[in-house]
């Protein structure tokens, strides 16, 4: 390939990356806003709140770090209750450190701050049909990264003036979003049984975990079950 | 309200501290993983990791959209995410699968108000 044709074709892998999550922008959109406007009732000021969307890009954490602040609790517990809930991005980024392999330091970097659990759905999703691309997995981190910061601005700016998106059933977009993106992914029977383990878990953990733990916990135990299926199945 | 004991400098530690953490966690293992090859086994049991994860980012939040377990059909999540998956089936369209189930979400609860 010559230079222009593949400054061309990494142009084209990163404008589908940019396009990908748009379908999925009106879930990141209310779960921001809805973030931006906790943080000002929380009594953050709105630099704060946007520094932290800018620094942290993770929601739940985010959420969950404004509910402590609120109650009262110091740095050491926000912190630890934060590496809790992102421990989930420890596998999400393991499986596609395979793809990262080949990547400059600052390629490994840059996509790794930008994985958020869309980010991380999506590419895996088209790395899996697709030719991987760092292109691709880069538009799809930068768009949700500016839908992120920009609508918790909104939500700060406008304060606890507006409504409640769970009321309008703008929640379930995310949930929807994942689905679309599993369904394609069981091709065969242990496919089935792992995400049925994985379902089972993440209920048991969601009842008796705090926090997201139950993400981690059950996709841990089901990758693993996953691992036994596949090792049975040879040794037959 | 809230948290006046905190001063502003302790709020601006205390996000990018958050912020060190959770890149952390996603940077890690590309970091690490990058050094050593991956054998194929490991790769074939890899592909199970996002069918896990997205499963159980789905489950609670359909079977448990208010924080307590609804396995019935009144919970209009869990009828939303039953529809949506058949959307899938048939069609693979994300927004097609968002709007009929926000549209589910919505009319169930005008139906059962």
């Amino acid at each position: 390939m010559t230079l222009a044709n593949e400054r061309e074709h990494s142009l084209k892998e990163f404008r589908s990356g940019l396009k990908a999550p748009l379908p999925l922008a009106l879930g990141v959109i209310s779960f921001g806003m809805a973030y931006g406007m906790i943080a000002i009732q929380g009594d953050l000021s709105f630099l704060e709140s946007t520094l932290m969307s800018i620094a942290v890009f993770a929601g739940a954490s985010q959420f969950i770090a404004i509910g402590m602040l609120m109650s009262g609790a110091g740095a050491l517990p926000i912190l630890l209750t934060t590496f809790m809930i992102n421990s989930r991005h420890f596998l999400m980024s393991a499986s596609l450190a395979p793809f990262a392999q080949r990547w400059k330091l600052r390629w490994k970097v840059l996509l790794s701050f930008l994985l958020a659990d869309e980010t991380y759905a999506l590419t895996i999703s088209s790395f899996s049909k697709n030719a991987p691309s760092k292109y691709y997995q880069l538009g799809v981190g930068l768009n949700i990264y500016i839908i992120w910061v920009l609508s918790s601005m909104v939500g700060s700016a406008l304060g606890p003036i507006a409504g409640n998106p769970q009321a309008w059933g703008l929640d379930f977009a995310l949930p929807a979003t994942f689905i679309v993106l599993v369904v394609p992914m069981l091709q065969n029977w242990r496919d089935f049984a792992v995400s049925f383990v994985a379902g089972l878990l993440s209920i048991a953990g969601f009842i008796f975990l705090p926090g997201k733990w139950y993400v981690t916990f059950a996709s841990l135990l089901a990758a693993a079950f996953g691992w036994g299926l596949v090792e049975f199945c040879k040794a037959k | 309200m809230g948290f006046g004991r905190i001063l502003q400098g302790e709020v601006i530690a205390i996000i990018l501290g958050m912020a060190c953490i959770t890149f952390l966690t996603r940077f890690l293992f590309v970091a690490v993983l990058g050094r050593i090859r991956i054998s194929e086994k490991a790769i074939a049991v890899m592909r199970f990791v996002p069918i896990a994860v997205l499963t159980s980012l789905i489950a609670p939040a359909i079977l448990a959209p208010r924080g307590y377990v609804d396995f019935s059909f009144v919970n209009e999540y869990l009828v939303a995410g039953l529809v949506a998956t058949a959307v899938t089936y048939r069609t693979k369209s994300l927004i097609l699968a968002i709007v009929v189930g926000i549209a589910t979400i919505l009319s169930m609860r005008l139906l059962l108000l």
